[in-house]
């Protein structure tokens, strides 16, 4: 086996210097061209809360907006993203105040392993700012390409549906039996 | 009073973490200088492996080291058996776990070869595409029965053959249950499982701390201590000189409990032996590859019944596909021998199983482990039985349950954790009842599925029930500690992969002390932090850990009593734990905050007396003597259409009973997201295999999750019969959605199909998944006037 040897940084191809907006703060960083939007917002810009399931388009685990449009990180060039505006799941709260949509999930259980919601989080906000109105199927086809293996989906819906209802300023809540779960039976112990 | 916790639909602590992206994962860890390792992995599914050839990946730029088998020198092994075989008498089995890396022979394509650390993923991955194993193929072993045939190629050349395992178990006289049956009715069933396909995939980084002669492993698995345990004495390190950290795990399901995993071994070992920190993170094609998964068993079954349709006896044999190796030793196959008895009272049992090596990725338990198959068996055995006797499936199902005063049953049969198959305790029958109210079954069969009918619409109904050995020891511990800030900590070393577990652990040590959620910080799967345990599996967290959680808050509680009534100077029966302190029951002004009393009890000056402990803390552990059974009924309605033989689920019921519920809205979540993954393994998810041993489908283009809109609304309703098997009276939920979905879809898609004067009325679905596509397969046969 070869020995252990130090090496020059790696002579990679060739790297470019650009900045990103993400959030609204400008992130000026050094990074092989061929390096998606997933790696150097990762790695370059240290903002670890978009995740990946498969680096190759097809679960939305990467989602993040690009001037406002949900795109898969994983398949965008970070070169191409200099000059747009990038928004990930760090940037949706708002101070202390998390976002209304985050509020729903935490309150309805929309989350379990919380792996694929950075990336169900950023669609969800790009459907609301486009259609604030959404039904159920509407949240269903936007989501179709976020895959989740926790949660069965239907907590989601319901959720990004409240959050919808809230940003509209609108008072309607699910139905108490999501917060809670289905009625338990009294039980002597 | 402090406002109850326990029970209540409380939010999830982890929530704020996870849903800002705050949360740490193992590909988040970044450490500086970090080397990043790519494998090459076997193309061929069977091989002689005659050597590697590295030279040109070794030369290449910013390639640190390649390394193969031969490199390993010494710390080359097979991983350790994690479950060895029970104590079943005559049992065969045969162990052979895999290795670090392949060295004279490949048996699965995606076992590892060589790994290259290279100062980046780029170049590692670059690095790898240069390398060339010399393989000679093999014929390889792919079907279930062939494998087992005279003269088969063999998997490992030093068995005699295929075989595994084989093992027997039985009760009563089945064949004297036979002769006195009234009808018997058999059929070969196959089932088969999937890929758990978490979303997040496998990793591990590894960083050896050469001054303080320490190793920290964050590894995305379901059990750190087992982990850090086998690290130490592969490594030849203390155990206290390994510490493992599983911090967010992006979904578990049963495949990250599997260990240990070749990249496992490795990571670590590098670390060590370059002195530089190392990752490793999984890619999905790798996922589908080289982390475990479930897949086939083919049962010859038949069940034996009287003239009222109660079950005289059921013989099965079946073969069970065991993969390249079997380090997760019996625990698949023997959860299926036992569960497929169900809550049905089966006097006479003959089961009989194969495990088979075969040329494909190694099987370990996912979601269910198991269970799936034998329920699949068991539910469509008295379906059969019951279209010949012309009973509705609700009554033949009902016409056996174990009756509510038959707890604790026994079996009599030996079950996964080596005790006897014995079901504490249960209520079948108001299940039944409720899910058939819910899904309103009378109506469906009275009105609703004839209206559909005249309408040219084929509308289909199901139920089918199931029981889930859950929470099985051996035992797990929990620190609970009050810190002179008032701040409850509560430490165990389960890791949690999305259950609740930092919310439901919270819940049950608040409950105890009295005092608010916010001031309880959980702490789980870090073996800095609590050393003792196994992990999360079996639906096992919170039955085991929660009541060793329950059992250290309890110990607290007595010290913080001790301590108040000697500074309150009031006898303990008198005080009362609430909103963080105690104070003296109906005497304003008395209390004292648990804060205080904790720096009270870890005094500065003076001395601690004989026989007490400084603090107040207290480690305890749990251990059920056996596992706690849960149980519950499922039931839909789907639409089938006859055309394009699309299946749409229309309704689903799910009544469940998992004892004591800690959290009704994490209970939920775990069920439906269940519901979810049984779907997925109803109509969508196969993993097909060729001829050749080659995985067609590795990507999620070809391997089909459902996605939102292919999962219907699940509407639940609760049955709860305690556990007397641990203080808290809690059954494990985490598997239970998964489990029936199977006979449910077989029996409602039936349903909907016979007797709609299609010339289906002999249809018979006995193989899960289906897909459009296999029920047009099914379909076509009979129509075509043949028969499957
Ligand atoms: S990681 Fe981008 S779609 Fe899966
Ligand atoms: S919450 Fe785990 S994948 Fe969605």
């Amino acid at each position: 086996m070869s020995e252990p040897r130090n090496v020059e940084p790696a002579a990679e191809a060739s790297r470019v210097t650009a900045t990103l907006r993400v959030n609204g703060e400008d992130h000026t960083v050094v990074f092989p061209v061929h390096h998606t939007l997933l790696e150097v917002l990762r790695e370059g810009c240290g903002l670890t809360g978009t995740k990946h399931g498969c680096e190759l388009g097809e679960c939305g685990a990467c989602a993040v907006l690009l001037d406002g449009r949900p795109v898969l990180s994983c398949l965008v060039l970070a070169a191409e993203a200099a000059g747009h505006e990038v928004e990930t799941v760090e940037g949706l709260q708002e101070g202390n105040r998390l976002h209304p949509l985050q509020a729903a999930f935490a309150d309805l259980g929309a989350a379990q392993c919380g792996y694929c919601t950075p990336g169900i989080l950023m669609t969800a906000k790009a459907l609301l700012a486009q259609n604030p109105e959404p039904t159920a199927e509407e949240i269903e086809e936007a989501l179709a390409g976020n895959l989740c293996r926790c949660t069965g989906y239907r907590k989601i819906v319901q959720a990004v549906a409240w959050a919808a209802a809230i940003l509209r300023g609108e008072e309607e809540r699910p139905p108490e039996e999501a917060f809670l779960g289905s009625p338990l039976p009294e039980v002597r112990r | 009073m402090a406002r109850r916790v326990f029970g209540e639909p409380v939010r999830r602590r982890e929530d704020p973490r996870l849903l800002t992206g705050r949360a740490l994962f193992v590909d988040d860890v970044e450490l500086p200088g970090m080397l990043h390792v790519a494998f090459v992995r076997s193309s061929f599914a069977h091989g002689r492996l005659n050597g590697v050839d590295a030279a040109a990946a070794r030369a290449r730029p910013g390639v640190v080291a390649v390394i193969t088998a031969e490199d390993l020198g010494s710390y080359w092994q097979a991983g350790p058996l994690l479950v060895p075989p029970p104590p079943i008498e005559g049992i065969v089995f045969h162990q052979r776990t895999q290795v670090i890396l392949a060295r004279d022979k490949v048996r699965h394509a995606g076992e590892p070869i060589a790994a290259v650390v290279a100062e980046s993923r780029y170049l590692a991955e670059d690095a790898a595409a240069e390398i060339y194993a010399d393989v000679d193929p093999l014929e390889p072993v792919v079907d279930l029965e062939r494998a087992l045939a005279p003269g088969a190629p063999r998997v490992h050349d030093d068995l005699g053959s295929n075989l595994a395992a084989h093992v027997r178990q039985s009760k009563g006289d089945y064949a004297a249950a036979r002769r006195r049956a009234r009808r018997v009715v058999g059929r070969r069933f196959t089932y088969d499982h999937g890929a758990a396909a978490a979303m997040e995939n496998r990793g591990i980084v590894a960083r050896w701390d050469g001054r303080e002669e320490q190793l920290t492993v964050w590894d995305t698995t379901q059990a750190p201590i087992p982990i850090r345990n086998g690290l130490a004495r592969m490594l030849g390190l203390a155990e206290s000189q390994v510490r493992v950290i599983a911090p967010f795990i992006g979904g578990g399901f049963g495949p990250k409990i599997m260990m240990f995993y070749p990249e496992e071994m490795l990571l670590p070992w590098l670390a060590r032996h370059l002195g530089r920190p190392v990752k490793w993170i999984e890619d999905r094609a790798e996922n589908f590859f080289a982390t475990s998964q479930e897949r086939s068993q083919i049962h010859d079954a038949e069940l034996a019944v009287d003239g009222e349709g109660r079950i005289l006896g059921v013989r099965d044999r079946f073969l069970h596909d065991s993969g390249a190796y079997d380090p997760y030793g019996l625990t698949v196959p023997i959860n299926s021998q036992c569960t497929l008895l169900g809550p049905y009272r089966v006097p006479n049992y003959d089961s009989e199983f194969k495990a088979v090596f075969t040329n494909k990725t190694i099987v370990t338990p996912y979601r269910g482990a198991g269970r799936q198959h034998g329920v699949f068996v068991m539910e469509r055995l008295l379906d059969l039985a019951a279209r010949e006797l012309g009973l509705d499936p609700v009554e033949i199902r009902r016409r056996n349950y174990i009756p509510p005063e038959d707890f604790p049953h026994h079996h009599g049969l030996i079950y996964q954790d080596f005790s006897e198959l014995v079901y504490d305790s249960g209520n079948y029958e108001p299940a039944l009842d409720q899910a058939v109210e819910m899904i309103g079954w009378r109506r469906f069969k009275e009105e609703e599925q004839p209206r559909a009918r005249r309408d040219g619409r084929q509308l289909g109904i199901g139920v089918v029930s199931y029981v889930e050995g859950t929470g099985i020891g051996p035992y797990e511990g929990a620190r609970v500690t009050v810190e002179t800030s008032g701040t409850v900590s509560v430490t165990t070393g389960v890791g949690t992969q999305g259950q609740g577990h930092f919310t439901s652990f919270a819940q049950v040590v608040a409950e105890q002390l009295g005092v608010d959620l916010d001031r309880v910080r959980v702490v789980t799967g870090d073996t800095g932090e609590f050393h003792w345990g196994t992990g999360t599996f079996a639906s096992r967290g919170a039955v085991v850990a929660g009541n060793a959680c329950h059992a250290a808050a309890a110990a607290v509680r007595d010290k913080i009593l001790k301590l108040a009534s000697e500074l309150l100077e009031a006898s303990a029966e008198d005080l009362e734990l609430a909103e963080g302190e105690v104070r003296v029951r109906g005497v304003p002004g008395s209390a004292i905050t648990l804060g205080e009393l904790a720096a009270k009890a870890n005094p500065l000056r003076g001395a601690v007396r004989p026989g007490t402990e400084p603090g107040l803390e207290a480690t305890t552990y749990f251990g059920p003597a056996r596992g706690a059974t849960a149980s519950g009924v499922h039931a839909m309605i789907v639409e089938v259409d006859p055309e394009t033989l699309m299946v749409k689920i229309l309704r689903y019921v799910v009544v469940h009973d998992c004892g004591t519920v800690i959290n009704p809205l994490i209970l939920e979540g775990q069920i439906v997201g269940g519901v979810a993954q049984g779907i997925g393994n109803a109509f969508y998810e196969q993993l097909v295999y060729d001829g050749e041993g080659q995985l067609l489908n590795a990507s999620f283009m070809d391997y089909l999750l459902p996605t939102a809109s292919d999962v219907p609304p699940v509407e639940t309703g609760h049955v709860v019969t305690p556990s007397p098997l641990n203080p808290l009276g809690i059954k494990g939920a985490g598997e239970a959605g998964a489990i029936p979905t199977g006979p449910l879809f077989a029996q409602a898609v039936e349903d909907a199909l016979r007797g709609a004067g299609l010339g289906l009325e002999q249809l018979e679905i006995l193989e899960i998944p289906l897909s459009p596509n296999r029920l047009f397969e099914l379909t076509e046969a009979l129509r075509q006037g043949g028969g499957s």
